[in-house]
């Protein structure tokens, strides 16, 4: 009886100890590959036509793959906000999609067009603002963002007739695209100059930033 | 008398063995869907359920050993067993996908690992099933 207890501990220890270190190594090996790509394959990270916010001398690329409808996505943003006034001139945001909601396709074309007339950012905080209502879980209303953007002072009619161009959808596709490439499967992610953070969360987005600006 | 140890001793360790293959699927399916953060699809959840209690059933029924416990893992693995077949099924276009219950978030055809050409996740669950389907039998054999 006793050598059985033994046996299924040492068992059921050396399971969790190997889960683990395949934790660990694959961890390891997905940051390196993706660093490798990052050198080879600048432009997966970022397209010439993503939306880009910051200084073009800045140090660090910012990647951020979202998500207007996802949670996470909003309630990051001040935060990343913050860190761009923390480091003014050194972190330029690039702004991929990663759709993994209902409506967010809508609300990614509703956003591209906005940036015919300049509304860019403005329309991508408003959507965040608003989406608990609009994209909410039991009822969404992808709608109700009609009533909004009158808000910020946009040409709706415009927005309406814009979205539907076929460079909206092509550039939905190819983000789509890099985001596979790139295992991208949650939003929000990052990538500091092409690294992937060691782990999700902002304290570890921080780091990274705070890593590639030391030397 | 000593027969009769004999046999528990068999039980024992088939039983032990199949706690060992249901951890390990349990944790190998934690692996993809947490660390490699592959999505699991509606089938792969219901196989999950069907597998993960099984490390505890398992474990509750070698200390001591109790024959009882094939009673109480059996359905659990059968049926397991029953949805890992209809999924490989679908997985290998035996059966077409259009009757398949999955048809929003990921499909149960999303093809994530292919080891050696022919091991996928699919593949690796009813391969499972099926090793604790025939050792839950071959238990029943011997102890009863």
């Amino acid at each position: 009886m006793k050598n059985r207890k033994i046996l299924v501990l040492f068992s059921a220890f050396t399971l969790i100890f190997l889960f683990f270190i395949s934790v660990k190594l694959y961890k390891k090996y997905e940051i390196k590959r993706l660093g490798f790509l990052a050198k080879e394959n600048f432009s997966t990270f970022v397209r010439n036509y993503s939306p880009k916010l910051g200084s073009d001398h800045a140090k660090i690329y910012l990647i951020e793959f979202l998500d207007p409808e996802c949670e996470s996505c909003r309630d990051f943003y001040p935060y990343i906000k913050q860190l761009m006034s923390e480091h003014e001139g050194k972190i330029k945001l690039v702004v991929r999609y990663a759709p993994l909601h209902e409506n967010s396709k809508f609300a990614v074309k509703i956003l591209e067009a906005s940036r015919n007339q300049n509304k860019y950012w403005e329309t991508l905080e408003l959507l965040f603002r608003y989406q608990p209502i609009w994209g909410s879980h039991h009822n969404p209303r992808p709608d109700l963002i009609w009533a909004y953007l009158p808000e910020i002072g946009v040409d709706v009619e415009k927005i309406k007739k814009d979205m539907n161009s076929s460079q909206i959808e092509l550039l939905i596709e190819q983000d789509i695209n890099d985001a596979n490439e790139l295992g991208v499967k949650k939003t929000p992610t990052f990538f500091v100059n092409g690294t992937p953070l060691k782990q999700f969360g902002f304290q570890y987005l921080q780091d990274a930033i705070e890593y590639e600006l030391r030397d | 008398m000593k027969a009769n140890g004999d046999r528990a001793n068999i039980g024992w360790a088939l039983i032990f063995t199949c706690w060992l293959l249901a951890s390990i699927a349990t944790l190998g399916s934690l692996f993809f869907s947490e660390i490699m953060n592959f999505s699991s699809c509606v089938l792969c959840w219901y196989q999950r359920i069907c597998m993960y209690p099984l490390v505890l059933i398992f474990l509750s029924g070698i200390f001591p050993f109790d024959k009882k416990v094939l009673r109480f893992s059996f359905p659990l693995v059968f049926v397991g067993w029953m949805i890992a077949v209809y999924h490989n099924l679908l997985y290998y276009k035996i059966l077409p996908e259009s009757i398949a219950p999955c048809s929003q978030g990921v499909s149960c055809t999303t093809v994530y690992i292919e080891w050696f050409g022919f091991i996928t996740i699919p593949f690796l669950s009813l391969a499972v099933f099926s090793f604790l389907l025939i050792l839950l039998t071959i238990t029943y054999r011997k102890v009863d």
